[in-house]
């Protein structure tokens, strides 16, 4: 098993940062080429949430993410704002939208509280093929 | 790939060709070209999205806000996509019950 972390401050200039690099690993944990698709929008997705709920709230903290290589694919994202203020009609739209493009894309999705403290972890997994996984 | 946006007139209607990204960070840039447009007085807005290789739900909702705003201002609104990435989010979404989509600038301008 092997994970690769990333953290960034809040801006979404990193998120592509973040795609590219979840990407490059899980061609490398083997994921197959035809959901290569899905895992690079369901991780932008995920990371666009985390950036968006600490500018709503004015945190500067920074976000982190953890691409695991193992028997699966496993992204885990991390936020660390509390409650959110009021959103825009337009806000609340991207909301809306992003849940259900993670809800229909990623079939093992789980959104949880963090234990200890405000904020929440977004975790997504995906089924890799184990006689594609480069380098071993 | 970075964002790129261009217009042209086609039969009277004014065409947003969009290139590159469309995510978190581009899109604002997309709507506040689609903002400078229906302030300028143009009354048939086409977003061209061939050229499009990502678009997450900041760019649908972008899209669905230049839709709302262009109702309001009394123009039409629709959207050339004909990439299955792309169709498939539009899809999943139920944004293609929302928006109007083309498969071509062709059809978008004959409409």
């Amino acid at each position: 098993m092997a994970t690769v972390r990333l953290e960034f401050t809040p801006e979404p200039a990193h998120v592509r940062t973040a795609r590219l690099v979840g990407v490059a690993v899980a061609r490398r944990a083997g994921v197959p080429d035809d959901q290569l698709d899905e895992v690079r929008l369901a991780i932008g997705e995920a990371c666009a949430r985390a950036v968006a709920r600490h500018q709503r709230v004015g945190l500067r903290d920074v976000v982190a993410v953890a691409f695991t290589d193992g028997d699966r694919y496993v992204v885990q994202v991390w936020d660390h704002a509390g409650d959110e203020e009021q959103i825009t009609d337009e806000e609340q739209i991207t909301v809306d939208v992003s849940a259900s493009l993670l809800q229909a894309i990623v079939k093992d999705l789980q959104v949880r509280p963090l234990e200890g403290g405000p904020g929440t972890e977004v975790q997504m997994a995906w089924p890799v093929r184990r006689a594609s996984r480069l380098g071993r | 790939m970075e964002l790129s946006l261009a217009t042209r007139v086609v039969a009277a209607h004014t065409v947003l060709e969009v290139g590159g990204e469309v995510d978190v960070y581009t899109a604002p840039k997309l709507r506040e070209r689609i903002t400078e447009l229906l302030d300028s007085g143009v009354t048939a807005v086409v977003v061209d999205l061939a050229r499009v290789d990502f678009m997450d739900s900041t760019g649908l909702g972008v899209l669905v806000g230049g839709l709302r705003r262009a109702r309001a201002a009394g123009a039409t609104f629709g959207v050339v996509c004909s990439r299955e990435s792309l169709l498939k989010i539009f899809r999943i979404t139920a944004l293609d019950q929302v928006l109007p989509l083309y498969p071509s600038v062709d059809a978008a301008t004959a409409s």
